[in-house]
């Protein structure tokens, strides 16, 4: 089987635009949550957020100019800009700019999204309701649909090779970078482009979470306390938005042109609960199941896992989770370190997978792992570390980001350190 | 220049991206400005926007350059 390895990587996200600054962000333990300012969030029951931060474009703010002309921003819902400028990023950082056409041909590119473009389906409605139907723009479908930013980033560098698209709500990333692994090792492809992209933060995407009761609520004085999985005290997950983007390449290809090499994909699994459309089953059986696939895939034993990423939403769900992971692991749970950064990003949704999927190779590049922020009252008791509060340094040579998402669909992917 | 074709030509550019003294009576939209079919499409919806008039598709498609633009919007309006 051809190895597939990680080459670039860009990242937008609610701490900040770029992977370095987002990644500084993390390791210190910042939260990227605060009064939502997309929309006036004054009717919705939750009122905060983790927005992607708007500027200048210094200072690890994200400014839309540098990624996209505004004549173009106008065609395009947030989450195709986010993703086009995070691949900008991963392209540029991988050094992967063919302009022959055979290399074009064997470079392809699967970026997914959970929902795909909510903000322009809520706006474009409120249009048509108001002025009728003539006055829907031509660009309202092709700036909406999830596939877009997937056909945006191959416009834009002319990879022609497999053009795909994941919707599996938040497990998307993880299954974007998995599935399009498999595709480079079964020879579709040497060069794929892979991740999400999301920005729901909109009026119908609060509400709608809300109705679910999924969201947090009750952290509108300090929205910074609010994402905090496994504690006592968590009350739902924070929403937040933006992309991860990686380039992930044939061992030998990347070799060859003396590529920079992050990590290896060494395993990825999927599962279905069958269970119910939010919720996991109670004993967290498909999530075991799907990180079993995946060190079965990767050859690998329990005890060669050094860090997990963890789903960890900041829900209920975070326990049954733990429950899973304990069971994988047994009695090699002691050794194993496993946080959520989901508590400093909010929940990305189909961005997830794919930014957790980074930390997780920045976590093997640099041999720490990130912390769990707002982990005061643990909620059950573990054998695992859960990093609260504080990154932990330690030896990282195998990584596994687990993602899971509504309707009962699990992916795990499995990263290791390339010597 | 007329009004109205300095509202047109403030639509143009905003759309198109393109610079103010590209856009003279005989540009065409898609052969001399960059635009596409669906960016046409927009156009017109802004014409009428801007406008409050209708451009049936029929004529819509007779409007290929600024000049044609700024006549059948003058006379229509």
């Amino acid at each position: 089987m051809r190895r597939v390895v990680v080459t670039g990587l860009g990242l937008v996200t609610p701490l900040a635009s770029g992977v370095e600054e987002s990644w500084t962000r993390i390791l210190d333990g910042q939260s990227g949550a605060d009064t939502i300012t997309r929309f006036n969030p004054e009717r919705v029951t939750t009122k905060y957020a983790c927005e992607v931060p708007y500027g200048d474009g210094t200072d690890g703010t994200f400014n839309p100019d540098d990624w996209m002309l505004p004549k173009e921003r106008r065609k395009v819902d947030d989450f195709i800009l986010y993703g086009a400028a995070a691949s900008q990023m991963a392209v540029e950082d991988s050094g992967w700019m063919p302009e022959d056409t055979e290399s074009l041909e064997r470079t392809g590119v699967m970026i997914g999204s959970g929902i795909g473009g909510l903000q322009s389906i809520e706006q474009t409605t409120l249009l048509m309701a108001e002025k009728g139907p003539r006055r829907v723009s031509p660009f309202f479908i092709p700036g909406a649909l999830i596939n877009l930013i997937s056909g945006q980033v191959s416009i834009k560098y002319g990879f022609k090779g497999p053009n795909h698209s994941v919707v599996t709500a938040c497990s998307t990333g993880a299954h974007a970078i998995g599935d399009a692994a498999r595709l480079i090792a079964s020879d579709d492809a040497d060069v794929m482009v892979a991740g999400g992209g999301e920005a729901a933060i909109c009026e119908i995407g609060i509400a709608g979470f809300n109705a679910c009761k999924a969201l947090s609520t009750g952290c509108a004085d300090d929205p910074t306390k609010a994402s905090r999985p496994y504690d006592a005290d968590r009350d739902g997950f924070v929403m937040g938005e933006g992309a991860g983007i990686v380039v992930l390449e044939e061992y030998e290809h990347a070799k060859a042109r003396g590529a920079k090499i992050y990590a290896e994909v060494l395993g990825y699994g999927l599962s279905g609960d069958a269970y119910h459309i939010t919720a996991p089953s109670e004993t967290g059986e498909g999530g075991e199941r799907s990180m079993r696939a995946a060190l079965k895939k990767a050859g690998l034993e329990p005890k060669d896992i050094d860090y997990i990423n963890a789903h960890g939403t900041s829900t209920m769900a975070d326990t049954i989770e733990l429950g899973a992971v304990e069971r994988m692991l047994g009695e090699h749970a002691s050794k194993v370190t496993m946080s959520s950064t989901k508590s400093m990003t909010g929940h990305l949704l189909g961005a997830a997978g794919a930014i957790e999927a980074i930390f997780s190779i920045l976590a093997i590049r640099d041999q720490v792992a990130p912390p769990t922020i707002n982990l005061d009252n643990q909620a059950v008791e573990t054998a695992l570390d859960l990093a609260p509060n504080k990154k932990v340094e330690r030896e990282i040579n195998v990584a596994l980001s687990n993602s899971f998402g509504f309707g009962g669909t699990n992916a795990s992917v499995i990263f290791g350190k390339v010597d | 220049m007329s009004d109205v074709a300095d509202r047109v030509k403030k639509i143009v550019v905003e759309h198109l991206g393109v610079e103010e003294d590209k856009v003279v009576e005989a540009a065409s939209f898609i052969d001399d400005l960059g635009a596409d079919s669906l960016d046409t499409v927009e156009l017109v919806m802004a014409f009428e926007e801007e406008f409050g008039i209708e451009i049936p598709d029929d004529a819509a498609e007779t409007i290929q350059t600024f000049g044609d633009a700024v006549k059948f919007i003058s006379e229509a309006s």
